[in-house]
């Protein structure tokens, strides 16, 4: 008798950043074949930064992704920082935290509102959405808006900010400048704790998953512009090893470089961040997240929208109490010299750990580049999510298993532009 | 008379032009009210068949397939619009252009030879016929929301072709060659920004391209006296607009 052969495929995966694809083969009702397919064109960043000043891939490496070119920004500067052997005063790490606040915002507003919301409440877009719950969907753009705003101050604009540089900021605000931001930040603190309420009240599938969690930690607090890395399964590790430990390999069968760490399949991005890191939230956050019914721990991706709502609290309370602190720093920016060598850097790009290591020559060129984004290093986990899900749902019909298959793609806000300027984009269309 | 359509359509790019749609927050549900959105990918997972009565286009076509696509949108679409550098000019990627691509992939995958892509990033213009465009990496905010307002009423969209340089006279800011001897591209680049970077104690870096008659014989010299080395010079007409910039230079 012949198998019975199930496919479930979606040509072009929506409400996702990039262009991608599912495909999955069911073969006797066993999972056979679970692929996230990226068909993203590629385009080569990491060959053409070759060549380059040291001082660009802060502006060059932004272009990667316009939806969290802020974290390609900082990782860059870290990275070339740490290779000069620079230091960056306090003052202007906190204000690199604050603009990257503004991308946290605006980038998990953008995911909970317009690309995440429609799958719980059945819709196929916010637009639709907001016909029947303006409310929801307003509120959620007056955050989304804020988030914009703030990027725009310290960075001068929301999408492939100018203002940052090596060593700091081309100019830093004055205090005052800073006043109405705090005023939108306070109302959208009210309406980011309304919106954790509303989402609270989703009906979240069980599901759960045993992956390694990696994310950055910061001494005490939670992470956002650095951090060394930490993981649940073993013990952290400084950014240097981070290519002993993180390795990417080619998938033949798939269209993507799978990362993985010390060999096994793990997750990055709000729930690993979350889980590692939720004491260190602030108090408001922590007690926001305790009501929405969150623990210190979260393996449940479909609950991720929770702790991105509790992210943005965080995220505007830590806005906040920066620019409560805020004096203006004498200098935008300190000298970063170029120097022959190696470095380093991470940050916690709205998805995930975002890594970026130069060698740098002694002509102050960039010899060498390497960027492993949260989207790479998050695909295994993301098919074998699928696998889980699929597996167990079998009496689904394809519409609603397919549908089920996207949703699970969507929990984790994937960046297809991001991770597809270093993965393969062939597909077996067999 | 029946409500228009607006398709937004990505090719390689960033998906930053596309975003700033969906960054119009206080004018999107109008938007919304006014056009039936037929295809928006990153937006909405309906997605309804053409003809479309605009089609926006974000990306440069980097694949043989990417070429039969963009031509079959432009069959579909009665008003074409580029969105952004990449759309208008191939892009940060155009950059392979100037280089050995088989290299290039040799230097990002462990398999170059998976690797199916074009040896040349370039503007949907180079492929069909173009409309309107709109400049930028990204695009600016007020001239998307314009230029949709504008096709809606069956205006022309108000894309005027002057420089950063006029901008930055207009909005009153010190210019940072003349007080400082900072580099700017100002004086050669397409208006649209605002002047953004110099409000911000920064030279342009050319992010909204080429202007209509870029004089760049006549600023390199500048660039040069103010600390720019021959390479510098090179690497900074050398981004996200370079194929456009590398051919309207007059410097070399």
């Amino acid at each position: 008798m012949n198998p019975e052969i199930r496919t479930l495929f979606v040509g072009a995966l929506t409400r996702v950043e990039g262009e991608g694809a599912l495909h999955v083969t069911l073969t006797d009702g066993a999972v056979e074949r679970v692929e996230l397919n990226i068909y993203e064109p590629p385009r080569f960043f990491e060959a053409f930064l070759r060549g380059r000043a040291y001082t660009e891939p802060p502006d060059i490496t932004s272009r990667v992704c316009g939806i969290c070119p802020v974290a390609y920004q900082i990782s860059a500067s870290n990275a070339i920082e740490d290779a000069c052997g620079a230091t960056i005063p306090p003052e202007l790490m906190a204000l690199r935290r604050l603009l990257y606040c503004g991308e946290w915002i605006h980038s998990h507003a953008l995911h909970i509102f317009l690309l995440h919301t429609p799958d719980f409440l059945g819709y196929p877009d916010a637009i639709s959405l907001a016909n029947d719950r303006p409310d929801l969907i307003e509120r959620g753009l007056a955050i989304k808006k804020t988030g914009n705003r703030l990027m725009e101050q310290i960075g001068g604009r929301a999408i492939h900010p100018i203002n940052l540089r090596l060593g700091g900021f081309y100019s830093v605000p004055h205090a005052h400048d800073l006043a109405p931001l705090a005023e939108m930040l306070r109302r959208s603190l009210d309406d980011a704790l309304d919106t954790l309420r509303s989402v609270a009240e989703f009906d979240f599938p069980d599901a759960e998953f045993d992956h390694e969690f990696l994310s950055l930690a910061d001494s005490g607090r939670y992470p956002i512009e650095n951090g060394t890395i930490n993981r649940s399964g073993g013990p952290s590790f400084g950014v240097a090893e981070f290519s002993d430990h993180v390795v990417e390999a080619q998938v033949q069968h798939s269209t993507a470089l799978h990362a993985t760490l010390d060999g096994q399949r793990y997750l990055t991005g709000p729930l690993a961040r979350y889980s590692l890191n939720s004491a260190a939230l602030s108090p408001i956050a922590r007690e926001a997240a305790e009501a929405s019914g969150l623990g210190p721990v979260c393996r449940n991706p479909f609950r991720s929208i929770l702790v991105r709502a509790v992210e943005v609290v965080y995220a505007i309370e830590e806005s906040l109490r920066i620019i409560t602190e805020y004096e203006r720093p004498a200098k935008p920016f300190v000298d970063v010299p170029a120097r022959a060598g190696i470095g380093h850097g991470v940050s916690e790009a709205p998805r995930g750990l975002l890594y970026h290591r130069y060698e740098i020559g002694g002509d102050g060129l960039v010899r060498a580049a390497t960027i492993v984004p949260p989207t790479a290093q998050n695909q295994a986990a993301i098919e074998h999510e699928m696998a889980e899900l699929v597996a167990a749902n079998l009496t689904l019909d394809d519409v609603s298993l397919t549908s089920l298959c996207e949703k699970s793609i969507r929990n984790h806000d994937p960046c297809i532009s991001c991770s597809a300027h270093f993965l393969t984009l062939t597909i077996d269309r067999k | 008379m029946s409500t228009p359509t607006l398709a937004v359509w990505k090719f390689a790019s960033c998906d930053g032009c596309q975003l700033t749609l969906l960054d119009c927050e206080d004018e999107l549900l109008t938007i919304a009210g006014q056009v039936q959105i037929a295809t928006f990918l990153e937006a909405s997972s309906d997605i309804v068949a053409g003809p479309y009565d605009v089609s926006l286009v974000e990306g440069s076509i980097t694949t043989a397939a990417d070429e039969r696509r963009i031509r079959e949108i432009r069959e579909q679409s009665k008003v074409l619009v580029t969105i952004g550098a990449c759309a208008t000019a191939g892009g940060v990627q155009a950059l392979r252009n100037f280089a050995d691509i088989d290299e290039f992939a040799s230097v990002v995958y462990a398999k170059p030879e998976y690797i199916d892509t074009l040896a040349t990033s370039t503007p949907a213009s180079a492929h069909v016929k173009v409309d309107f465009q709109l400049q930028g990496c990204p695009i600016d905010r007020g001239q998307l929301l314009d230029t949709l307002t504008a096709l809606l009423v069956g205006r022309k969209p108000r894309l005027p072709a002057k420089t950063v340089c006029t901008e930055c006279k207009l909005r009153g800011v010190t210019c940072v060659v003349v007080a400082e001897g900072i580099p700017c591209l100002g004086p050669v680049t397409h208006a649209g920004c605002g002047a953004l970077c110099p409000s911000y104690h920064r030279g342009c870096y050319g992010c909204f391209g080429p202007a209509a008659t870029p004089n760049s014989a006549a600023l390199t010299p500048v660039l040069r006296r103010d600390g720019m080395s021959e390479d510098d010079v090179d690497r900074v007409f050398s981004t996200f607009n370079v194929f456009r910039f590398a051919a309207e230079r007059n410097d070399r």
